[in-house]
């Protein structure tokens, strides 16, 4: 069960390149483990570490540097998370603390995979990150409110669907949701069972 | 008067179980495959959380990812820890009684091949997997699209997803192709001219002379890189050619149920007059063989064109290349041939047509992986393996293999290499490798010369 988001205080990480894929995010020899938890190591390796396998920083990369340590924020580039479908990605990003990422697109996968684990996708424009980026001050995000608040009273809007907010306000699981809805679920099996029959495949084999 | 309905609308309405009242809906899903990399994540998710699959008849897992494609082959991977994956999977399959397509298994292969071949696919349906790449499927006439390991989980206890309903556009393929011209080169061209993120939130119908001239394969490879256009899926409308590869395929309805399953899937296209939230053309006669040259898909361009003058600083540094430079001529390390974009039985027998009785430059690193190992034995059968040996290709079991590297393997640190698969990600295929996708004929053009070269002069 994720954490509820409410609202969130904290230096936004600048990471604006467009296309950053869920490769980069965590590359496929960093899920070293069948379960969910033991990535937050491998997040960025690819541009984290010195070599490609290794464990040595490397000073250049945004992650690594001192000030931003804390940061629960990423400021993104467009079509954020493309490629892979790999719920690691979000994992290691969770694990890793972030909470809240800001990008003018995300991948849909992707952005799914943040709502079911806690993380708020934020799409803003390239032009208010770009803002945002420059002032390199706090931030606070009010999900109660679907604001982004900049610490010198900077205040932008933004949309997010219904349901994921309601999902990441109140750390619900989607699939306790769906099951609440069961019976229509039946109901609608039952119908369909005789209208497509070929496609319950037990009743055939 | 009814108003006209695209298939997508067709599709949509006949799976929507309940409004949610939030603009999302409940979605009822028909096919579930999982694969070995995230197959016992997901499982043992689901069994800690105390649920159940609600029909394992339903769900199917393949060992793809992450198998080794050497000869020989076992549990064993060259992926540190890979074996776990692999045997942990069995187990959770086996546990919840889901069918488990195993290492050897003869119908093993790349999920998105091995389900169109074994008729878990059909017209009309919708099937998830934890893979970006599961929109292939679409080339049938379904709903397919990649989800996470929790949608996985969600729809196998529940039976269905929540979904918000994705805007629909239609792209539209005039036209007939050119010699040397191949459904990879399409749908590159349309991500090349309106971005890796052109198809965001939108299911996508592909559409056109050039569409339907293709045949089942060719109409998998179009749609399978719907995902790297951010699509949240691509389809087609079955047709008479849909219905032909179908038959009599394992999972398939037959009989009585094949004839009810036909009649529905006829009504299964969009309507004259139907409504798209957006549309585009292109001519397919003016396609070429594509080419990228940085590290997104969208970074792609005519094989006879160069490096354009924005691109961007650390793509070009990636990939080592200049603004302006010409793509044709530039040596290359490597090649690849494989994926589940371009695997298939008529992929290889292209690619072998051209290698027939010529070498592979020397030097040159060059891979064949069939998609299935269906597809293994049908090639070996007419002699396809043969061909890309002596020319020099290793020729390799069924799997995703160096697509990426999750197998552990990987091409040489920093070579540049010509491949058939659907991203050219930093680092995809090895560390600090160089990727430029392009269709199997143009990696058999580019393996021959030891460069990137243009398959329509291939002689």
């Amino acid at each position: 069960m994720p954490e509820p988001f409410t609202r969130l205080t904290s230096l936004p990480m600048p990471l604006i390149r467009d296309n950053v894929d869920t490769d980069q995010i965590i590359p496929s020899r960093e899920m070293k483990s069948t379960g969910k938890t033991g990535l937050a190591d491998g997040l960025f390796a690819g541009w984290r570490y010195t070599q490609i396998g290794g464990r040595e920083a490397d000073p250049a990369f945004v992650m690594n540097q001192p000030e931003y340590a804390q940061s629960q924020i990423i400021l993104g580039g467009s079509n954020f998370g493309c490629g892979s479908s790999r719920e690691h990605a979000v994992w290691a990003l969770a694990e890793y603390g972030f909470r809240a990422i800001l990008a003018p697109s995300f991948a849909p996968i992707f952005a799914g995979n943040c709502v079911r684990n806690g993380i708020l996708p934020v799409v803003l424009d390239a032009e208010t990150i770009a803002i945002l980026a420059k002032a390199d001050a706090p931030l606070t995000i009010d999900l109660t409110e679907n604001s982004v608040r900049s610490e010198d009273d900077g205040l932008w809007h933004f949309e997010i669907d219904d349901e994921a907010r309601a999902m990441l306000l109140e750390g619900l699981d989607a699939i306790d949701l769906s099951m609440k809805r069961l019976d229509d679920i039946q109901a609608w099996q039952q119908a369909d069972r005789t209208q497509r029959p070929w496609i319950y495949l037990g009743e055939r084999l | 008067m009814k108003q006209p309905a695209s298939l997508f609308d067709r599709l949509w309405d006949g799976h929507e179980i309940a409004r949610l009242g939030s603009g999302s809906a409940l979605i009822a899903i028909d096919r579930i495959f999982l694969h070995e990399r995230t197959g016992a994540a997901a499982l043992r998710s689901l069994a800690e959380a105390g649920r159940e699959v609600v029909d394992p008849n339903r769900v199917f897992a393949v060992a793809d990812h992450i198998v080794d494609t050497r000869p020989g082959r076992t549990d064993q991977t060259l992926m540190p820890g890979g074996q776990a994956f692999i045997s942990e999977t069995r187990a959770a399959a086996k546990a919840a009684g889901i069918r488990f397509f195993d290492v050897n298994d003869p119908d093993q292969g790349i999920v998105h091949v091995i389900s169109p071949e074994l008729g878990i696919i059909l017209p009309g349906c919708t099937l998830i997997a934890p893979d970006s790449h599961t929109c292939t499927q679409g080339a049938f006439g379904a709903l397919a699209w990649g989800i996470g390991s929790s949608e996985a989980e969600h729809a196998m206890a529940a039976g269905t997803l929540r979904l918000k309903k994705p805007k629909s556009m239609r792209v539209s393929f005039s036209g007939s192709l050119a010699q040397g011209v191949t459904p990879k080169d399409m749908i590159i061209q349309l991500i090349a001219l309106h971005g890796a993120a052109g198809g965001k939130g939108h299911a996508v119908e592909f559409a056109g002379d050039a569409v339907m001239a293709l045949d089942m394969e060719g109409r998998m490879t179009l749609c399978n890189m719907a995902t790297e256009f951010s699509a949240m899926s691509g389809f087609i409308a079955p047709d008479e050619k849909t219905f032909a590869y179908l038959k009599g395929r394992q999972y398939a309805p037959t009989s009585d149920l094949w004839d009810q399953a036909l009649a529905q899937w006829q009504s299964l296209k969009s309507d004259d007059g139907a409504v798209f939230d957006s549309e585009i053309v292109l001519d397919a006669n003016a396609i070429a063989p594509m080419v990228s040259w940085g590290t997104s898909p969208e970074s792609s361009v005519r094989i006879e064109g160069r490096v354009p003058d924005n691109a961007g600083v650390r793509a070009l540094e990636y990939m080592a290349l200049d603004k302006g430079q010409a793509l044709q001529g530039l040596k290359i390390d490597a090649a690849f041939i494989g994926s589940c974009t371009n695997s298939r039985l008529s992929d290889l027998r292209r690619a072998s047509h051209m290698l027939k009785g010529k070498k592979i430059a020397p030097g040159i690193k060059a891979i064949c992986v069939p998609g299935s190992s269906r597809v293994k034995r049908a090639a070996e059968a007419e002699g396809i393996d043969k061909i890309f040996v002596e020319a020099g290709f290793e020729w390799r079991e069924s799997g995703c293999s160096m697509c990426f590297y999750a197998g552990g393997e990987s091409f040489a640190a920093n070579s540049r290499v010509i491949s058939t698969t659907n991203r050219n990600f930093e680092s995809r295929q090895g560390p600090n490798v160089k990727t430029h996708i392009a269709s199997p004929e143009t990696v058999v053009a580019s393996a021959i010369h030891g460069a990137i070269s243009d398959p329509r002069k291939f002689s």
